[in-house]
């Protein structure tokens, strides 16, 4: 037996110890101990290749040490290998200890649910934004000026008898009320704006009416103006008609027919129609009375406009399909919570 | 207003049109047709039958049994639920096996084992008029076993029911409706003749107008050979038609006589008011009994009708009294035509709660030179069931300088066009107008200084009197583009010459919002209407009195509300009460006082608009079951994203809140909000046994800021160093306080002080354990062990200073 063959079994004998010691190593710090025990100081394979020395053929030495490096490689690729799967094992283990059923969802505090007349006050605000008009406000409590006369109705005026006005006692009798409509707005607009104008006037508006499916005493209107030298009739129809399909979708077309306002003339009312042909009144419009102009303080003959307003309520009622508007004011978390 | 299509027909030539499309020209041009019912249509198997005789049945109280003879020599058993006809009578037969038009079939269906053979039937169930009153009693003359239709000369028919606005008077008459739809069609309008050849004697009633201006016209014609009985049948088939019942053939003329012209009036027997008439307003608390047979208390501002002894024998435009009433016997008239102020006749009906056919003419305004006219068709339709019908000379026809006058006015070509948008020609405006009535005389109007309507053509139009609506250049408009087509306008998009957009605060209001739902609280809307008592069980103190309506529909809703409290602590019981879980709701609205807000603006040149009230808008949330701490939680969750904050002042009770857990929030002296628990005592009030947390906030101090923009500061690159330091603090010292005092002890080092624990040994202690972790930090270099230490000493001096023990070391 040849001292080569004898070094090349030894080493052969030492990798298969340390295979054998590896594969069975339980856990990452067994497996150290193991790796360090055949590949450290006092190993085998180490102690061989500190007796490479005696041997004195050069090429058989070289020859002897290559072979112990090889052996040494192919141990710490053992171990490496060996060491990713038990640190896959061992993180799979400690997964499944601490397994949750994503299912046990306690029922925390959710998002509140904005009125449905809100979120119909919001798109109407955002279509009308978006075609260019700012949004103006105004009191509830109005004065009787801004509220009827200012709008070419003056005390006694017939029309005045058709909006069952709730008045507050402040001032004078008669002199301050409830506005039955948004359209005092306009007035105020005309009064603090600069010209042009182009404005929506959402609010809350009174009557005194008993509620029923389709009345509240109190509910919500958005208005709009426009005033601006060249208006015509013809835009009040156009803007109308482009209000329709943003807000109901390109489906929708528009017509108006006349009616009869104290605050605008020609006076219209506008009806929208869906794909399905049918006709719904919408609401009033028309191009602004010059009357209306002179009380906002704007010169007739320069300027004109047109006015439009209906209903928010019946928006909200229409999208939602809600039988009764009394059901939209009950603040009942039951109906609330649907929106 | 119904309108029979067969009238109209009469008036103009209507045969190009279906029924649907004369319904969509009438709408077209403003008189909107509310809905179109067919009458008259010929059910077939109905024929005329008469009564032989009648006989009750003892076991039958609601029927009685009829035989008829229709004509076919056997006499037809039928049973009957109506009881107005007497043997003799002509009355319609159901046949078996008739379709009745409202799907019926009629069967030999027996009562009490005894066949009927057939069904007679009231106006109603055939479709004639809406008389369903008793069996429809026909004329003498029709031949038995006739289709009743035919028998009757019943035509097809549409009633159009229109909804007319206030500024078309002409439009409650068919001649009215149609002038405008001939103009529309284009085709000839063809007005009948009236015929008041005055023939007999002078014949004169003396007429004493005391109330000039509300009575301005006052006609009185006498007629005579007259013989009181039923209308001609086509005449009181229009009057069905018209939705009127038939009386008697003087009352049916007059009532024609107003669905056609538009012009009310009223035959008196002329015995009865020989002695003339007096107009004049009533005295307070004068009676009168109208026709109706109610008894009317009157007040100075309604216009009474006198007899020349001064009694009250009407009410103006409104309603006749019973005493003058014609009779079967009465041969001879005084018809009364008259034009009454319209405000007056409103202001009465109003008052009285009482709207008839004239009085709802009369207040929109009749045409004040009409009468003559239909004075005139008056005795023509009269004169078809009295042929000796005589009208006689000398009527009086008072009138005084209040009668308005056609008004003229001025319309100019280039205004027309400027407001509607089109390019009309003068031809063409003044040819849509004359064709309505209205008289074009061509003039150039020069431009007003400073108009934008040029100098140009134009007209001086003069308004028919039957539309006195129109006084001002834009109601000429508004005809020329009634009658153009509000259709062929053209539809053009008004380019905004501006950026649209919310404006800041209405942005901000949206984020709040926001942030309120992000909290869990739903919005309710609450009514802003209170009953007396509201506030004061709400626990709300009134500082000012709250605004009172002055004509509440009901004394619940008498009383505008000072506080979002009341409505949601409702909302909150109403929740309660049905067991919803997580209840917070939220509004966001407006709250009303009576006191005056200074800056109220006075539009220029009117003294009519005043200061009003203060209202102000609040944000208000409440949610059951959870303590004070949440509504401090919101509040900080609020004032975080919108910059603005407020002192917690926990020494102010806002009154309605837990005594010991709630605070007012302050701003200086401004007090701006509360927040805490509401109050256990009013909560019982309203059921409510759980905790209810509540924030409400003036809105306004919230959105009617521009929050500053925040100036980055570069962040420090070096690393922070914590401690942690708990004290046992007395009832005495807040945790404000303790915060405040450390956050001061640290200085500028100091980059966060955190309130991580708070532990009482029972939750009754007053004095517990606060635990706080302070975060050092400096932006030029890593701290050293000796300045945490310093500070670290520092805070638990400050502390201590305040009366607080270092707890675990």
């Amino acid at each position: 037996m040849s001292a080569s063959g004898d070094l090349a079994s030894r080493i052969a004998d030492a990798l298969t110890n340390a295979s054998t010691d590896v594969g069975v190593a339980p856990d990452v710090d067994a497996l150290r101990r193991v790796a360090n025990a055949h590949t450290g100081k006092g190993s085998v394979l180490v102690g061989l290749k500190s007796s490479l020395g005696s041997i004195t053929d050069v090429e058989a030495r070289k020859a002897a040490g290559r072979a112990i490096n090889e052996a040494l490689q192919t141990l710490e690729a053992l171990v490496a290998e060996r060491l990713t799967g038990l640190e896959v094992a061992a993180a799979s283990a400690a997964a499944a200890g601490e397994a949750m059923d994503l299912t046990e969802h306690l029922a925390r505090r959710s998002r509140g649910h904005a009125h449905i007349v809100t979120q119909a006050w919001e798109r109407l605000e955002d279509v009308f934004v978006g075609m260019g008009f700012k949004v103006a406000e105004g009191p509830e409590v109005e004065t009787d000026f801004h509220n009827f006369t200012a709008l070419n109705m003056p005390p006694n005026h017939p029309a005045r008898s058709g909006f069952d006005t709730l008045f507050v006692k402040y001032g004078s009798p008669g002199s301050t009320l409830l506005r039955t409509h948004t359209s005092p707005v306009q007035i105020r607009v005309m009064q603090e704006w600069d010209l042009p104008i182009y404005a929506v006037m959402p609010g809350r508006v009174f009557r005194r009416d008993t509620p029923d499916a389709t009345h509240m005493p109190v509910f919500h209107q958005i208005e709009g103006l426009v005033i601006d030298k060249g208006i015509t009739f013809a835009h009040l129809a156009g803007t109308i008609e482009a209000f329709t399909k943003a807000f109901f979708g390109s489906e929708f077309s528009s017509r108006l027919r006349p009616n009869y306002f104290p605050f605008t003339e020609p006076s219209a009312e506008f009806d929208v129609r869906s794909s399905s042909g049918k006709w719904i009144e919408l609401g009033g419009c028309g191009m602004v009375h010059p009357n209306v102009l002179k009380a906002g303080g704007v010169d007739p003959e320069v300027y004109t406009g047109f006015a439009f307003g209906f209903g928010i309520d019946r928006m909200a009622k229409e999208r939602h399909n809600v039988a009764d508007l009394r059901d939209m004011y009950a603040n009942d978390l039951r109906f609330m919570r649907q929106f | 207003m119904r309108i029979l299509r067969s009238w109209l027909a009469e008036y103009c030539d209507l045969k190009r049109l279906n029924d649907d499309q004369l319904g969509d020209v009438m709408t077209a041009l403003g008189m909107q047709v509310e809905s179109a019912e067919v009458i008259g249509t010929p059910v077939a198997g109905v024929v005329v039958a008469r009564v032989l005789r009648t006989e009750r049945h003892p076991d039958a109280a609601k029927v009685h049994r009829v035989w008829v003879d229709a004509g076919d020599g056997v006499e037809h058993h039928v049973w009957c639920g109506a009881f107005n006809m007497k043997p003799g009578d002509l009355v319609p037969l159901a046949t078996l096996g008739t379709a009745m038009p409202d799907g019926r079939e009629i069967l030999r269906r027996g009562i009490l084992g005894i066949d009927s053979e057939g069904m007679l039937c009231s106006a109603a169930e055939l479709g004639l008029s809406s008389d369903a009153a008793g069996i429809m009693i026909m004329p003498e003359g029709s031949s038995l076993g006739r289709n009743v239709f035919d028998a009757l000369g019943v035509k097809r028919d549409v009633v159009y029911d229109l909804d007319i606005t206030r500024n078309r008077p002409d439009a409650t008459g068919h001649l009215g409706v149609a002038r405008d739809v001939a103009a529309k069609l284009g085709v000839k309008f063809l007005p009948p003749k009236g015929d008041a050849n005055k023939k007999g004697p002078a014949r004169r009633v003396p007429v004493d107008i005391v109330a000039k201006e509300a009575c301005a016209r006052f006609n009185v014609t006498v007629m005579s050979g007259i013989t009181v009985g039923p209308s001609p049948d086509h005449l009181s088939r229009r009057v069905l038609a018209a939705g009127m019942r038939p009386i008697n053939n003087v009352v049916d003329a007059s009532n024609l006589v107003m669905l056609e012209c538009n012009q009310p009036n009223h035959a008196y027997d002329a015995e009865k008011v020989a002695s003339g008439f007096r107009i004049r307003l009533a005295t307070v608390g004068e009676t009168l009994t109208t026709l109706d047979g109610v008894v009317r208390t009157l007040d100075t501002k309604d216009l009474l009708i006198c007899d020349g002894d001064d009694r009250a024998i009407g009410i103006a435009g409104v309603m006749g009294g019973a005493t003058t009433e014609i009779s079967d016997t009465t041969t001879e008239i005084a018809l009364e035509t008259a034009w009454f102020e319209p405000n007056g006749v409103r202001l009465t009906s109003q008052r009285l709660a009482l709207r008839t056919e004239a009085s709802a003419r009369f207040e929109r305004g009749v045409d004040a030179l009409g009468v003559d006219y239909s004075i005139a068709r008056f005795a023509s339709l009269l004169r078809e069931s009295c042929p000796k019908l005589v009208v006689h000379s000398g009527a009086t026809d008072a009138r005084t300088r209040h009668l308005p006058k056609p008004a003229n006015v001025s319309l100019r070509v280039a205004r027309v066009n400027q407001v509607l948008g089109t390019s009309l020609h003068a031809r063409e405006i003044s040819s849509l107008l004359t064709r309505i009535g209205f008289v074009c005389t061509p003039k150039k109007i020069l431009a007003k200084k400073s108009s934008n309507v040029p100098s140009g053509p134009g007209f001086s139009v003069k308004v028919p009197s039957w539309r006195p609506d129109c006084v001002d250049e834009v109601d000429l408009v508004e005809e020329v583009a009634r009658h153009v087509g509000y259709e062929t306008l053209g539809k053009r998009v008004s380019q905004s010459t501006q950026p649209g957009g919310l404006s800041p605060l209405q942005q901000r209001r949206r984020a709040l919002r926001d942030v309120v739902l992000s909290l869990g609280a739903s919005e309710a809307m609450p009514s802003p209407f209170l009953a007396p008592g509201d506030h004061e069980r709400a626990g709300v103190v009134l500082e000012s009195a709250a605004l009172e309506l002055e004509n509440p529909l009901v004394v619940e809703e008498s009383l505008l509300r000072t506080s979002l409290r009341p409505g949601l602590l409702k909302a909150i019981a109403f929740n309660v009460s049905h067991r919803a879980n997580g209840i917070a709701l939220y509004e966001l609205g407006h709250v009303y006082r009576a006191q005056t807000v200074s800056g109220g603006r006075s539009p220029a040149g009117n003294e009519v608009a005043h200061d009003l009230p203060d209202e102000t808008e609040r944000l208000c949330i409440m949610a059951v079951g959870v303590d004070a701490s949440a509504a401090v939680g919101w509040w900080s969750e609020i004032t975080a994203v919108f910059g603005v904050g407020a002192q917690v002042d926990q020494s102010r009770v806002p009154a309605g809140y837990h005594p010991t857990r709630s605070a007012t929030l302050a701003r200086g002296k401004q007090v701006v909000g509360y927040v805490g628990e509401i109050d256990r005592t009013v909560l019982a009030r309203y059921g409510v046994d759980e905790r209810v947390a509540c924030l409400e906030v003036d809105a306004s101090i919230l959105l009617g800021e521009t929050p500053k923009a925040s100036i980055a500061k570069p962040v420090s690159r070096f690393p922070s160093s914590d401690f942690d330091v708990a004290f046992s603090v007395p009832a005495n010292v807040t945790a404000a306080t303790l915060h405040r005092a450390l956050r001061q002890a640290v200085g500028t080092l100091g980059e966060e002080v955190t309130l991580f624990d708070v532990f009482r040994k029972a939750p009754t202690d007053q004095t517990r354990s606060l635990a706080y972790r302070v975060r050092l930090r400096a932006s030029d270099r890593t701290l050293t062990d000796a300045e945490v230490s310093t500070a670290r000493t520092a805070a638990i001096s400050a502390g201590e200073k305040l009366g607080c023990s270092l707890r675990g070391t």
